[in-house]
């Protein structure tokens, strides 16, 4: 069986990355927002994983970890705040969030 | 050489003040009169110490002549120490931050009741205090800022219509001002350790007066300092913060500004740009001395057109600052004794004024002069105090304003002549302008509210009789403050000479 | 001497000092008795001092009382300088401010401020015997400038009045002017000789160069025409005729604006060393004088055609001192303080007879109603157009003698002011003593008064000094005479060739011819008339323009130059900077305020933006 070069795994990774970046800057929805985010951190970990594999190295793998913890903390804040903010307005649109303007 | 404790009480001794002051702030008299009781004490001992002072103590660069010095270092890596002196340069500030203390207190009838000003007015002559007698240039910068602090409350809390617009403006253009001393003092103490490794951080006065920089340095020093003080003091042109600032401020807290305030802006002018920059001096001084000019002739006009009065009384403060800052650069010791003599003299002069102006606001809720005609018939005793007043601000021989005046001028002459010949003009410039404006307040017929106003009353007469006295004492028997000063003066200019020659 | 000299100056600082301690319980006669007592008390004392001076051999007694300034090189002592000159001028001015001092106690009595006048005049007097005593140019700057306060106080006496106010104002700026000129010479003496003290400078002559002489002579010359009214500083003299008649006879004819003569007749050893400065200054006086004379002419208030006489007179003392002859100059301060108070208290004793009218044209007739005032006043109207044996022709021949010698134009030119002299004090007499009565609307048909003794009796005393004065300094007395007293105080003058018996009695008759026809004319001319267009030029009237002159060139272009300095330069230019400043820290706040929308998307993308720039930059490095 050939093995899958690791530059598709890049590729992907960054195909992953640019989707989730494009998501977030484009989409209104705060859930949305937040899903490409997970995206965009799922990419960095394909990376970090792809890396430790290439380079033998398991302080990619260990990344993956924290990264993931991180992760799950984040979401779990953050969602809390758009339920929040939904409780109130009845909407998850960002772009109606503006009171903290200059 | 006397003890240091002294000093260190004048500068303690209004805090503790202020602190009891507030508290007992629950009775409003109790308070006023521990300030009242603190103010007199101050004064006497700032007296006591002007007769103790003795003018030949010896020492090294930067500390001969000073007495009642000590110095205890805070901080050696940060280069901060409580360094304390007096000489003959300061030795007038003192007295006359006591002096000012005592009658603000006296004269601002209305806000004496409250123990919040009065605390504030008393932390102001602490801190005051601190600036005058400092020996280290670091702690004279702090001291220098937080003077800022209670003159922002005292004018903001008890000030006019615009109050609030003055203190800001106030505090921010001084405040802004002084960041280039900052910076040069930094860079001074710096440039110090930097050629003595072995010596430490440290800013005492001796010390930065050893730093060898070169020509152009001391110059763009001198800049930065000068821009600190020049906005003190005011010198033209960075002076336009004055008239809002003295019209606004509640008459202690204008007394305070330009009896006192304004007066540190002219000695850090001389103790700190002056001394420890003497390379800088021949470059600098045809320039200085031009500005100086222009505020003499700027401040008299401006305040001949001036339609309020404390308004005028901050345009001739610019103009009789101008003169200070003539003498103080002029290089000459008549004429730098001179400077330090008109400090004094204009502090008291000033403090008058500020007074009337004071009595005659309160009786017509008014300082526009077109308010007020003829007032010579009804306030006969008033109309004479302010004549003395005025004419010592004009500089009439036998007052205190002539000598100093006089002693500048002369001063000058024999170093710069040109600018001195255009100074002697501003001479006749004060009489215009305050002879006018004397005119129009006192002179022609009172009618209505004018024709039924009050003389002034026993106490208000007692606020003023120490001031006069001063004027006239000091007009005719200046030679025990002069023969204080001028030791100390001779050093610096000395100092100064030398040093400008041999590099 | 030590300790009777000071005393000449503090019996008036005394009586000012009573006065002012005890206000309002001292009544209008006590406050009058003290003021007038302790001035006598100061002639006496100078009448001691000059005994003892005749019989002290150096003729120079200096008397320290106490150090004043003294700092580095500059040394100013409080101390007074005895001499002849110094004497002479005591006994004037304390002999004639006595009488003075008598003669308000009545005039003035009645006012609400009697008391502020007699504390004003004693004052002054104090100030004047400063300036006129002291022994170096500080101390008689003190005095100078003291005595233009109380001149600055005394006219502007009657402040309701705007007019008073103002005058007074302009009496003082116009000194200040002057003074700056004499300060600057004392900038310049003291750079080039170390001293300020009198004759410490007499003996450092040598160390000052021309140049340096000019200037400080200039230097001088200025200072003495703010104080004397010369060209071009004289037009504050006639408004000060706004003051009360005793203070212009005081201050404005005898007294005040004779110092800046003393100051230059004192500082003659340094005029000796520049000729070019005295011809200055003989110019000016001999200006002034013509000039003045004809401005007198066709003024209808009686007190400021005395004020414009004296700014002549003194003409003619500038002129004599601007020549050399310093004795002349005195001879003729003295004889004119004689003749000019006695005018000018005459003329007080007309406006006092007619309820206050100063006006000429409403006066006329007089002489039956004032029969002291009169024959007093006829004395001192001859003894100023020159008549012998009066003082003034003695006095102002002196002058014009020595003129004569020197320069022949200013000589011709004094002689055409004594005609104008006569003439227009004839003028003034005719208008006042003789012709038709036309007071009777101002005095609304009563009679007028004579003034009480206490007025009159000064106007006789000076009377019998106007005609006695004469004898003070005679041509052919030598050695007894003012000009011989004086001599020793005197700087080098270039001894004038002695002039032949003949030519001086040509010259005296010269004198004398002028005063006739300046007599003959105004009597013709004035006889019937009371106003008239050819003699009375408003060119004249109006000071030849000179006030306005003054406010086209400099007061309101200054004026308009501290408008907009205060509505531009101040707030605009200077004040506009700052705010400006704060304005532009606000706005640039403001517009990168905007950069925080509240949008999150924005904030994303700046993010990326900026991720993307780094990320770039440092692959770039790598390559």
């Amino acid at each position: 069986m050939t093995t899958i070069p690791a530059s598709w795994f890049l590729v992907l990774a960054a195909v992953l990355f640019g989707v989730g970046a494009f998501g977030v800057l484009t989409r209104r929805s705060a859930l949305i927002m937040f899903m490409c985010i997970e995206l965009m951190l799922n990419a960095v970990n394909l990376t970090f994983v792809t890396f430790a594999r290439t380079m033998s190295d398991i302080g990619g793998q260990t990344t993956v970890f924290f990264i993931m913890v991180v992760a799950a903390a984040e979401v779990t804040v953050g969602l809390g705040i758009v339920v929040a903010v939904f409780r109130r307005r009845s909407s998850t649109s960002v772009d109606e969030l503006t009171e903290l303007q200059g | 050489m006397h003890s240091s404790l002294y000093v260190s009480v004048l500068i303690a001794l209004p805090m503790l003040g202020a602190l009891v002051a507030m508290l007992l702030r629950k009775t409003p008299g109790a308070s006023y009169a521990v300030a009242m009781a603190t103010g007199v004490v101050e004064f006497a001992l700032t007296l006591v110490v002007a007769v103790l002072y003795k003018t030949n103590i010896p020492g090294a660069a930067g500390a001969a002549g000073f007495d009642f010095a000590t110095r205890h270092v805070l901080s050696a890596p940060l280069g901060l120490a409580y360094d304390v002196s007096l000489d003959g340069l300061s030795l007038l500030m003192v007295v006359l931050t006591g002096l000012v203390l005592v009658l603000a207190l006296w004269g601002a009838r209305d806000q004496r009741r409250e123990p919040a000003f009065v605390a504030w007015l008393l932390v102001l002559t602490g801190l005051t205090m601190g600036s005058f007698v400092s020996h280290d240039v670091l702690e004279f910068f702090v001291f220098f800022e937080l003077t800022l602090v209670p003159c922002y409350f005292i004018i903001s809390g008890w000030g006019g219509k615009e109050r609030n617009r003055a203190a800001l403006k106030f505090f921010l253009y001084t405040f802004t001002a002084s960041a280039p001393l900052l910076v040069g003092i930094l860079y001074l103490g710096f440039a110090v350790q930097h050629q003595h490794p072995t010596q430490g951080l440290s800013f005492a006065y001796g010390t930065l007066m050893g730093a060898s920089i070169s020509h152009a340095t001391a110059v763009w020093l001198f800049v930065a300092f000068a821009v600190a003080f020049g906005a003190k003091s005011p010198i033209w042109p960075l002076h336009t913060w004055s008239p809002l600032t003295y019209a606004e401020a509640p008459t202690a807290g204008s007394i305070v500004l330009s009896a006192l305030l304004a007066k540190l802006g002219s000695y850090g002018l001389l103790r700190f740009a002056v001394g420890l920059l003497p390379l800088a001096m021949t470059s600098v001084r045809p320039y200085v001395m031009t500005l100086a000019v222009i505020g003499i002739f700027y401040g008299s006009i401006l305040a001949a057109v001036s339609s309020e009065l404390k308004r005028f009384v901050a345009y001739s403060s610019l103009a009789q600052m101008g003169f200070i800052t003539l003498g103080v650069v002029s290089g000459s010791t008549i004429g730098v004794t001179g400077a330090v003599l008109l400090m004094f003299n204009h502090g008291v002069i000033t403090m008058a004024f500020f007074l009337m102006i004071g009595f005659l606001e309160k009786r017509r809720m008014s300082t526009q002069i077109a308010d007020f005609a003829g007032l010579q018939r009804p306030m006969p005793v008033l109309a004479a105090l302010f004549t003395v007043t005025m004419l010592a601000s004009i500089g009439l021989p036998g007052l205190s304003g002539f000598v100093s005046e006089y002693l500048i001028l002369i001063g000058t002459f024999t170093t710069h002549a040109w600018w001195s010949v255009t100074a002697a003009l501003g001479v006749l410039a004060s009489a215009v302008y305050l002879l006018w404006a004397y005119q129009r307040v006192f002179h022609g017929r009172a009618e209505g509210a004018n024709a039924a106003l009050e003389d002034a009353s026993s106490r208000e007469r007692w606020v003023l009789v120490p001031l006069i006295v001063l004027i006239v004492v000091l007009g005719v028997f200046p030679k025990p403050v002069l023969d204080r000063i001028s030791p100390s003066v001779h050093t610096l200019v000395t100092m100064v000479a030398t040093a400008s020659v041999t590099k | 001497m030590a300790h009777l000299a000071p005393l000449i100056m503090i019996f008036p600082l005394l009586g000012f000092l009573l006065v002012l301690v005890n206000g309002r319980s001292l009544s209008d006669r006590a406050t009058g008795a003290i003021a007038t007592s302790v001035v006598g008390l100061s002639f006496l004392a100078s009448v001691a001092c000059f005994v003892l001076l005749l019989h002290d051999k150096s003729r120079e007694v200096s008397i320290n009382l106490f150090d004043w300034i003294s700092v580095d090189t500059l040394h100013v002592p409080a101390a007074l300088l005895i001499d002849p000159l110094s004497i002479t001028m005591c006994l004037f001015v304390t002999g004639i401010s006595t009488l003075i001092h008598l003669y308000s106690t009545a005039y003035m009595a009645g006012e609400k401020d009697f008391r502020k006048f007699f504390l004003y005049l004693n004052l002054f007097v104090f100030s004047m015997l400063t300036l006129v005593l002291a022994n170096n140019l500080v101390l008689t700057f003190v005095g100078w400038e003291g005595v233009g306060a109380c001149s600055y106080w005394l006219v502007s006496f009657y402040f309701d009045r705007d007019a008073a106010a103002s005058a007074g104002k302009k009496a003082f700026v116009y000194n200040r002017v002057g003074d700056i000129g004499l300060l600057l010479a004392m900038f310049l003496l003291f750079q080039h000789t170390h001293t300020l003290t009198y004759l410490s400078i007499f003996s450092a002559t040598s160390s000052l160069s021309p140049t340096v002489a000019t200037l400080v002579v200039l230097a001088l010359l200025l200072g003495a025409t703010g104080k004397s009214a010369q060209i071009p500083l004289f037009n504050w003299l006639p408004d000060a005729m706004e003051g009360p008649t005793p203070v212009s006879a005081l201050i404005h004819a005898a007294t005040m604006v004779t110092a800046g003569v003393f100051l230059l007749v004192r500082m003659s050893p340094v005029l000796a060393l520049s000729s070019s400065g005295r011809m200055t200054i003989a110019v000016i006086g001999g200006v002034t004088a013509f000039v003045a004379a004809t401005i007198a002419t066709s003024q209808k208030d009686i007190k400021k055609v005395l004020a414009f006489s004296t700014v002549s007179q003194i003409g003619y003392m500038v002129l004599a001192v601007g020549v050399g002859a310093y004795g002349a100059a005195i001879f003729l301060m003295v004889s004119h303080a004689f003749f000019k108070a006695l005018l000018f208290l005459g003329s007080g004793s007309v406006i006092h007879s007619l309820g206050g009218e100063q006006d000429m044209r409403k006066m006329g007739a007089l002489a039956k109603w004032l029969p002291l005032t009169f024959p007093t006043f006829l004395i001192g109207w001859l003894t100023i157009s020159g008549v012998p044996p009066f003082a003034g022709f003695w006095s102002k021949g002196d002058v014009l003698t020595n003129v004569f010698a020197h320069n022949k134009i200013l000589w011709a030119l004094g002689v055409v002011t004594a005609i104008l002299t006569a003439y227009y004090m004839s003028r003034l007499f005719v208008l006042t003593f003789r012709g038709t009565e036309r007071f009777r609307e101002v005095t609304h048909q009563h009679d007028p008064h004579e003034s009480p003794l206490v007025m009159t009796a000064p106007l006789v005393i000076l009377a019998v000094l106007s005609v006695l004065g004469g004898l003070l300094d005679l041509p052919w007395a030598h050695g007894f005479s003012l000009t011989h007293f004086l001599s020793p105080t005197f700087g080098y003058v270039a001894p004038s060739a002695a002039q032949s018996t003949g030519l001086q009695t040509g010259l005296a008759l010269v004198d004398v011819v002028a005063a006739l026809i300046g007599l003959f004319a105004a009597f013709t001319i004035w006889r019937d008339r009371v106003e008239s267009d050819t003699f009375e030029k408003p060119f004249f009237e109006h000071v030849w323009r000179w006030d306005d002159a003054y406010d086209a060139t400099l007061g309101r272009p200054l004026t308009a130059l501290a408008h907009v300095t205060s509505d531009v330069v101040e707030t605009r230019v200077i004040d506009g900077a700052v705010e400006g400043l704060g304005g532009s820290v606000r706005r640039s706040g403001e517009g990168i305020r905007k950069l925080q929308a509240g949008l999150v998307r924005q904030y994303a993308l700046a993010m990326v933006l900026g991720v993307t720039v780094i990320v770039v930059y440092l692959v770039g490095r790598v390559r």
